[in-house]
């Protein structure tokens, strides 16, 4: 009889099987290449902003409202990327905007928005934003095309 | 010897943390999303992404096009770590073996070895991290010389071969980013290789060394720790004071060196000295072992200062402290054995930050987890209760991927209800359409066709403009009128016919290039409207495949889905019911093992209660004789 720590592993092993699995069907089912938008956030190197709050809409719809734990912030300063927003939209131009709330070093609040352009062709779109505080000498919000 | 060597054991891996592995700019969304899961914790989440985005990377057929290949020794690397802290110790390392044996440059190969052998190292696999380690040789990368070094030295000294250890450490006393690391092992090396002199020389300037980050600070106590224990075991009280004083005292090893501190003054006779440590260990937190052994220890030293009515009255608090705690070990086993631990250790909130077992233990209402702290301390059960966590997390994942899949049929019936009366006559009206298309599509071809072939067998006659084509016609009409009489009015009205072709062909002949030139533009002009016609045309069938890829040919993947997780939920309730027992009953043996401890002191106490009324009461005596 197999050991409870071998067993363990196992399950992990399927389970991470059939979460690949799950995953790939929910995105045929529900974000279809043809129409898939991921929208990707990240903060620029070494920028020592506090973010708090991240506010996308497309084409003037609120789309994600994210707020950050602790943990969340700690993860993005150390260059993890974070996928914000997963949905669908008609090929074409779309219009993104990017609201940011956040604390500088000192404690003092900062708002920052950006207003971007993408366009949707018919393989997946793959937006990146990164985000900088107002004084780390970056643009605040830069997007990027995968 | 025997405190000395409970305490080495515990330093050998630190330094060792394993980070993921990033190199330089980010360029994969898929990898960075999967370190923004690692860096929280998320190990599930962060191999499930990075196992997708290496799978899909191994089939493409130009891999050096994707981005994830800027970043592939990284992925390949950060897939063994993290297997490795989500305790899959069988597949760690698989993927890094891949690369190992993969066809990569010498300096890449290295890095792999060298993680390699540190997944073998933590999974205490030592033969297989030596192994490992010996397929090194040429280019390392300048990033990893010091860690590859430092886990040569641990793995020798795991393996007993101390004077290989204390070579390796010496070379690399160096580094500045392991130094307080490298000083202390170098210590334990050395008492490893039976010289305890330099040992003691070693750990003592390891003991001193400047630090400042929390993981230097505590090398630098463990340092100062276990050289005290060294020195008082030898009987250099006095030494071992010193080392003792050094250490910090808020670090995790201030306890024991506040206790050690005192048993080394008491066993100089100095017990007015011995509690002033004590008296600073005494208040601190009453589960902790070394409170409760200074909770004896502090009256010890008042009745050696003959001091025995205060002596009484502080066995007295320790009666009553000891009462109390053995009632909190007994209310922790009931509690464990109602089954209230578990349940208290998976509360979701209370996992928010690493504080979280301090912050469980100062739950008033729950006694199960009093002496979770002490339980964490084992190796086993912190093993043991993450496993527990895991099975946990799995458990709600797997019921959520039910709902999903019960979602997930609810939007395919929707969506084949939604389309199915609504297709045949899409699809009938796009036929039509469809048909039309073709013959526009096909005409146009057959127009280029012809215009090329005019480039080498001109035909003025094709360009004629269509009041041209029906004055040819008319001309023609009434040549054959006229017939090939030869009166008179005959002749001059053929003469007249002819003379009106001649100026006709003329005209097509004269203009042909122009002509030609003309169609070309208008035939290149229509290839605008036809580009945007097929355009269109694919995005609609695109639309109309998409229709029915939304709701078609997922029901056998589903059915199978839906078994394979009823099945994994049937084995992870089976697991979490047996991985829970087993922590229980590790908890309630400790707690017991704990419980007999504390009966012992208190029976101490209770002795030294009556002990020190009776040398109290003996020297009152004494003193009204006199």
């Amino acid at each position: 009889m197999r050991g409870l720590d071998e067993q363990i592993q196992e399950i992990k092993s399927d389970s991470l099987r059939m979460s690949a699995e799950l995953s790939q069907l929910e995105e045929k089912l529900l974000y279809p290449s043809g129409t898939q938008v991921a929208i990707f956030v990240e903060l620029a190197k070494s920028d020592t902003m506090r973010l708090d709050a991240v506010r996308l809409q497309i084409d003037g719809q609120l789309v994600a409202h994210y707020i950050y734990s602790a943990k969340e912030l700690q993860a993005l300063r150390k260059g993890g990327v974070q996928r914000i927003y997963v949905g669908n939209v008609a090929t074409g131009d779309h219009k993104l905007d990017v609201f940011v709330d956040g604390k500088l070093e000192g404690g003092a609040d900062f708002s920052r928005t950006g207003q971007f352009t993408f366009r949707k062709e018919v393989k997946p779109k793959l937006v990146g934003l990164t985000l900088a505080g107002p004084r780390s000498g970056n643009t605040s919000i830069t997007l990027g095309d995968w | 010897m025997r405190a000395t060597r409970q305490l080495i054991g515990l330093a050998l891996a630190l330094g060792l943390a394993v980070c993921p592995a990033t190199g330089g700019d980010l360029r994969d969304l898929y990898f960075g999303e999967a370190l923004y899961h690692a860096y929280q914790g998320q190990y599930f989440d962060a191999l499930q992404r990075l196992d997708t985005e290496l799978a899909q990377y191994h089939v493409l057929d130009e891999p050096q096009l994707d981005t994830l290949h800027y970043h592939i020794n990284d992925a390949e690397f950060s897939v063994g770590d993290f297997e490795l802290d989500y305790r899959m110790h069988q597949r760690a390392g698989r993927a890094i073996k891949a690369v190992l044996e993969g066809a990569v440059d010498e300096a890449v190969r290295n890095e792999a070895a060298f993680r390699l052998a540190r997944i073998h190292f933590q999974k205490g696999q030592l033969d297989d991290a030596l192994q490992a380690l010996a397929r090194i040789k040429g280019t390392v990368p300048e990033e990893i010389k010091g860690d590859l070094d430092f886990l040569r030295a641990n793995v020798y000294i795991a393996t007993g071969q101390s004077g290989e250890a204390v070579k390796v450490l010496v070379q690399l006393k160096s580094n500045q980013r392991l130094a307080g690391f490298v000083a202390y092992n170098l210590g334990i090396a050395l008492l490893q290789d039976g010289r305890p002199q330099e040992a003691i020389e070693q750990l003592d300037r390891a003991g001193q060394m400047p630090a400042s980050d929390p993981a230097s600070i505590a090398i630098r106590d463990k340092s100062n720790l276990v050289l005290g224990t060294m020195l008082f075991e030898s009987g250099n009280f006095e030494r071992a004071r010193q080392s003792l004083d050094r250490v910090h005292l808020e670090g995790p090893f201030s306890n024991q060196a506040l206790l050690r501190a005192g048993w080394a003054e008491a066993s100089a006779q100095q017990y007015d000295r011995a509690l002033v440590p004590w008296n600073i260990l005494v208040d601190r937190e009453p589960t902790d072992a070394a409170v409760q052994e200074v909770i004896l220890a502090v009256p010890h030293a008042y009745a050696s200062l003959n001091l025995h009515g205060r002596a009484a009255l502080l066995y007295g608090h320790a009666l009553e402290l000891f009462s109390n705690q053995i009632e909190r070990v007994d209310a922790s086993i009931r509690s464990i054995r109602e089954g209230r631990f578990l349940n208290a250790l998976i509360r979701e909130e209370s996992r928010e930050d690493e504080t979280w077992v301090i912050r469980l233990r100062n739950l008033p209402d729950a006694p199960e987890t009093y002496y979770l702290m002490e339980l964490m301390a084992s190796h086993d059960f912190q093993t043991a209760l993450h496993n527990y966590l895991d099975l946990e997390d799995l458990r709600s994942r797997l019921n959520a991927w039910k709902t999903s899949l019960d979602a997930f049929d609810d939007i395919i019936r929707l969506r084949g209800q939604n389309y199915e009366p609504l297709l045949p006559e899409v699809d009938a009206q796009f036929r039509e359409l469809d048909s039309q298309i073709h013959i526009r599509v096909e005409q146009r071809k057959h127009l280029a066709e012809r215009l090329q072939a005019m480039l080498t067998a001109p035909r003025p006659d094709y360009l004629a403009t269509g009041e041209e084509q029906i004055a040819g016609e008319r001309i023609a009409r009434i040549e054959k009128r006229l017939g090939h009489s030869d009166d008179p009015q005959s002749l001059a009205l053929r003469q007249r016919a002819a003379r009106l072709r001649g100026a006709l062909t003329w005209r097509l002949e004269t203009q042909y290039n122009d002509r030609l030139t003309a169609a070309y533009v208008h035939l290149n002009e229509l290839k605008a409207p036809l580009d945007a016609l097929s355009q269109r045309y694919d995005a609609f069938v695109r639309t109309r495949q998409a229709a029915t890829h939304s709701y078609v040919g997922y029901d056998v993947q589903i059915i199978r889905l839906r078994e394979r997780v009823d099945d994994a939920l049937q084995r992870v309730d089976m697991l979490i019911a047996r991985q829970g027992h087993m922590i229980e009953t590790v908890a309630v043996n400790q707690l017991e093992a704990r419980r007999e401890r504390l009966v012992a002191q208190q029976t101490e106490a209770r002795f030294g209660v009556a002990d020190s009324y009776d040398r109290a009461a003996r020297a009152q005596s004494d003193a009204g004789g006199h």
